[in-house]
């Protein structure tokens, strides 16, 4: 069974129609990379996975289990939402890292909030804080980050913003971790170590659904692309036939594009 | 010469009392118009129109209308047109009645103060926020807020310095602050009359408070430039 069954999903922001009949899905430790020019919908459909838009039509099932329908009110409840969210996580453009935290804070922030529903809070929170401590510890390490820890965000580079956001998005153990142009506010000189912690999580068999612009790294890191174009899903499938021999004359031109730049 | 080291004592114990007034005055109305004043913000930014409407409408005619006419008409408005005076006539109502005036007034102020810090903390924080699974309340207590206040501490140092000041207006509805205690020895107050130089000297006393607040807002704001 899929992880990852989007089906027919529809997204109008007024009369303008973003996503249009957009059906795919993604098995467990899978890359998929979301390819396409600015506008096509690819940033829409991450934030519509992660709760930050609400589809017009379609389904959205992680596990088999439906998150969301639009036929179905009951999977709409804000209080329900704020747990499916967990299924994901998401790692923005622009980081969007709480300044006033370190990083190792930012990393243990949400954490320590949903520990409070947990039973034994009261009693074992000092265990609690110092198993979260340790695994943000563990996680930063991880990320080339064992000197930064105790820095805030703007003492940071770009890219080590980005591999803190990783981290953070990390720490509470999503399913499917997005990316929405993880690389694209970055200086051409520090979108390597980004790339690299990313290649490194595929490598451990994290399911990733990444919107890039780098497209020798999504041909390279994935195990299935997908093209859009307007909205739709103009072409799918394994990254070599994608790149390699693309059926549709819109993605030949759109990686021909590209290739000249 | 001599008389007028006589009469000093006098008239600093006068003014003192008259500036306690001010203090208490000053005090209760930040204590009531800080939280006051994020309701207002709040409601002003509501998505049930209506609500924000009526809010913003409120707001519009506070900040419309001077703080004096309002002080007038919260006190006596009960009593001449309601026929029922609230305040009574001594002059702890006199103070109650400054307060309602004055938190009203400063929380509108405050509240479009917020407005502008809550609006100007970048949308991504609060879907960073969502997307780790926090509560709206956990999203304004742990990551909003701290930017907000950090913000808003140059345009509310400016509000703050002026409540110091404007504190002298409930002075229209007799109330004994550091302003009526000066000129009351204008008019004979304590065995002296005509005299202004009182008046003078409670300019200092507001300079010196300001000044004093002064240097703890500009260190308050020190303080949280730890973060950008």
């Amino acid at each position: 069974m899929p992880i990852l069954e989007v089906e027919q999903l529809h997204k109008s922001f007024g009369q303008t129609e973003v996503l249009r009949d957009i059906s795919f899905s993604l098995e467990k430790g899978q890359v998929l990379s979301l390819i396409g020019s600015s506008g096509s919908g690819k940033t829409t459909l991450l934030r519509c996975l992660n709760f930050l838009e609400q589809p017009d039509a379609g389904v959205i099932r992680v596990n088999g289990e439906t998150l969301f329908s639009a036929a179905d009110p009951a999977s709409q409840r804000m209080s329900e939402i704020r747990k499916k969210r967990l299924h994901f996580g998401l790692v923005f453009q622009s980081f969007n890292l709480f300044p006033q935290y370190t990083a190792k804070e930012n990393v243990m922030l949400a954490k320590r909030l949903l520990a409070r529903d947990q039973a034994d809070y009261k009693a074992r929170k000092r265990e609690i804080f110092a198993a979260i401590e340790a695994e943000a510890i563990d996680l930063l390490t991880q990320m080339g980050l064992k000197d930064r820890m105790d820095n805030y965000p703007h003492q940071l580079s770009g890219g080590q913003c980005q591999r803190v956001a990783i981290a953070r998005a990390l720490a509470l153990a999503p399913d499917i971790l997005c990316f929405d142009e993880p690389t694209s506010a970055l200086d051409p000189e520090l979108t390597g170590e980004v790339l690299k912690v990313i290649r490194d999580l595929a490598n451990q068999n994290m399911t990733m659904v990444i919107v890039t612009h780098e497209m020798a790294f999504a041909r390279d890191v994935s195990n299935h692309v997908i093209f859009m174009d307007d909205g739709q899903i103009v072409e799918q499938g394994m990254p070599e036939q994608v790149f390699g021999y693309p059926a549709e004359e819109r993605t030949r031109r759109f990686l021909t594009r590209f290739r000249d730049q | 010469m001599e008389l007028f080291f006589e009469q000093l004592p006098i008239v600093f114990r006068s003014l003192n009392t008259g500036f306690l007034q001010t203090l208490k005055l000053f005090f209760v109305t930040l204590l009531g118009a800080f939280p006051l004043g994020l309701v207002i913000a709040f409601g002003s930014m509501s998505r049930f129109k209506p609500l924000s409407a009526l809010v913003r409408l409120l707001v519009a005619v506070i900040r419309g209308t001077p703080l004096m006419i309002q002080l007038l008409i919260v006190y006596f408005f009960p009593g001449l047109v309601l026929d029922n005076p609230i305040w009574g006539s001594g002059e702890s109502g006199r103070f109650l009645a400054a307060s309602m005036a004055f938190i009203l007034n400063y929380a509108c102020y405050f509240s479009e103060i917020y407005r502008g810090g809550i609006q100007s903390v970048p949308e991504g924080q609060n879907e960073a926020g969502l997307v780790l699974g926090m509560t709206k309340s956990q999203i304004f207590f742990k990551v909003t807020l701290l930017q907000m206040i950090k913000r808003i501490i140059p345009p509310m140092s400016n509000e703050v310095i002026t409540l110091v000041k404007d504190t002298s207006l409930a002075r229209i509805i007799a109330l004994q602050e550091i302003i009526w205690a000066g000129q009351s020895f204008m008019k004979g107050s304590h065995g002296i009359s005509g005299a202004i130089w009182p008046l003078f000297f409670t300019a200092i006393y507001y300079l010196l408070f300001n000044g004093i607040l002064t240097v703890l807002l500009a260190r308050l704001e020190k303080k949280l430039n730890y973060f950008r």
